[in-house]
């Protein structure tokens, strides 16, 4: 009987495609967001509005990540930003190669952005590196304000968190300040942004942050 | 995906070796969401009729590590409590990168 020391990345895989679509993103100049929520947080209609509203200044594309449907991606399509469909059949994530094949299906001479819609899962879409420049995170007010406590992952690895949905604060408990004194916790530099989809409040600070990332 | 993962890994590595895999041990950060019993149940399901078919999985979690801004100490944090730093009270602290998802080393039989 003997031991091998191996010291080897499971998921090198993955991360090796990664670091290949980093390095496709970057010769484009393209940003890249990982975007992460449960499902029903408001993503796919923070999107649409963002795209809708800097149409002049920044062109966005989107890649959806879904188990089943295209439903998402119609809706993006409706604003008229290039948007592809993944289906991961079952998949609770998204993997770097997935990526890959969407960012090949995308018209990249012609963009600044592309945001990543991963499949609606607090957990395991945290573990898997796509190649993004950054992830963000969005927790809607509905979903309650114990979820960074709960899920601390996702809201220590994001750079950006949106709080959605705040046009119903009247009508659910939930504590915005619980919500940023957690998420800050082990992760000081999170950006955070209350936002609502919906009636554009609180928007412009989001759509000002980024602005700032595409240089 | 993690489990195919570790079976491909553990399985090149026994092949190289043209030997039987017996154990295997890995390690990770706290805030990955690898849970033991499901990664083992995943892992068997899959090992079933390859050379890793009984293989015993070890996974050690390692914790989470934190640097204080203002007196450049590092220490050890649970992930749940308000984390003030050690040395010097401060709560300016910079979160260290979570430890990797690492195959560490197997355990391996000469093949009768």
């Amino acid at each position: 009987m003997f031991k091998v020391d191996l010291k080897k990345k499971i998921l090198d895989a993955n991360e090796q495609c990664a670091f290949e679509n980093t390095k496709l993103l970057a010769e484009k100049k393209i940003f890249c967001l990982n975007m992460i929520s449960s499902p029903g947080s408001g993503k796919t209609t923070i999107l649409a509005k963002t795209i809708t509203d800097l149409k002049d200044r920044l062109k966005i594309a989107v890649i959806e990540g879904d188990i089943k449907t295209d439903i998402d991606t119609q809706k993006i399509k409706t604003t008229g930003a290039p948007a592809v469909q993944i289906n991961t059949h079952g998949a609770c994530h998204l993997s770097a190669e997935q990526i890959t094949a969407g960012l090949h299906n995308l018209p990249l001479e012609t963009l600044d952005m592309v945001v990543i819609e991963n499949v609606g899962n607090l957990v395991c879409p945290t573990d898997f590196e796509l190649g993004e420049n950054a992830k963000l995170v969005v927790l809607s007010v509905a979903e309650g304000d114990d979820k960074p406590a709960k899920y601390p992952a996702i809201f220590s690895k994001a750079r950006v968190l949106l709080i959605n949905k705040i046009d119903l604060l009247k009508v659910v408990d939930f504590d915005l300040e619980r919500v940023k004194t957690d998420a800050r916790r082990l992760n000081p530099d999170l950006k955070i942004f209350s936002v609502s989809a919906k009636t554009g409040e609180g928007m412009q600070n989001w759509y000002d942050w980024l602005l700032g990332q595409h240089g | 995906m993690v489990a195919q993962s570790l079976l491909a890994a553990i399985s090149a590595e026994a092949a190289k070796y043209n030997a039987r895999p017996i154990s295997a041990k890995i390690s990770c950060g706290r805030l990955y969401s690898i849970n033991e019993e499901i990664l083992c149940f995943a892992f068997e399901a899959l090992a079933k009729g390859t050379p890793c078919e009984g293989l015993r999985l070890m996974i050690e979690q390692k914790p989470l590590q934190v640097k204080c801004r203002n007196c450049d100490k590092t220490f050890e944090v649970d992930i749940n409590s308000e984390i003030n730093c050690p040395g010097c009270g401060s709560s300016d602290l910079d979160m260290l990168p979570d430890s990797p998802l690492l195959l560490e080393e197997i355990e391996l039989e000469e093949k009768d």
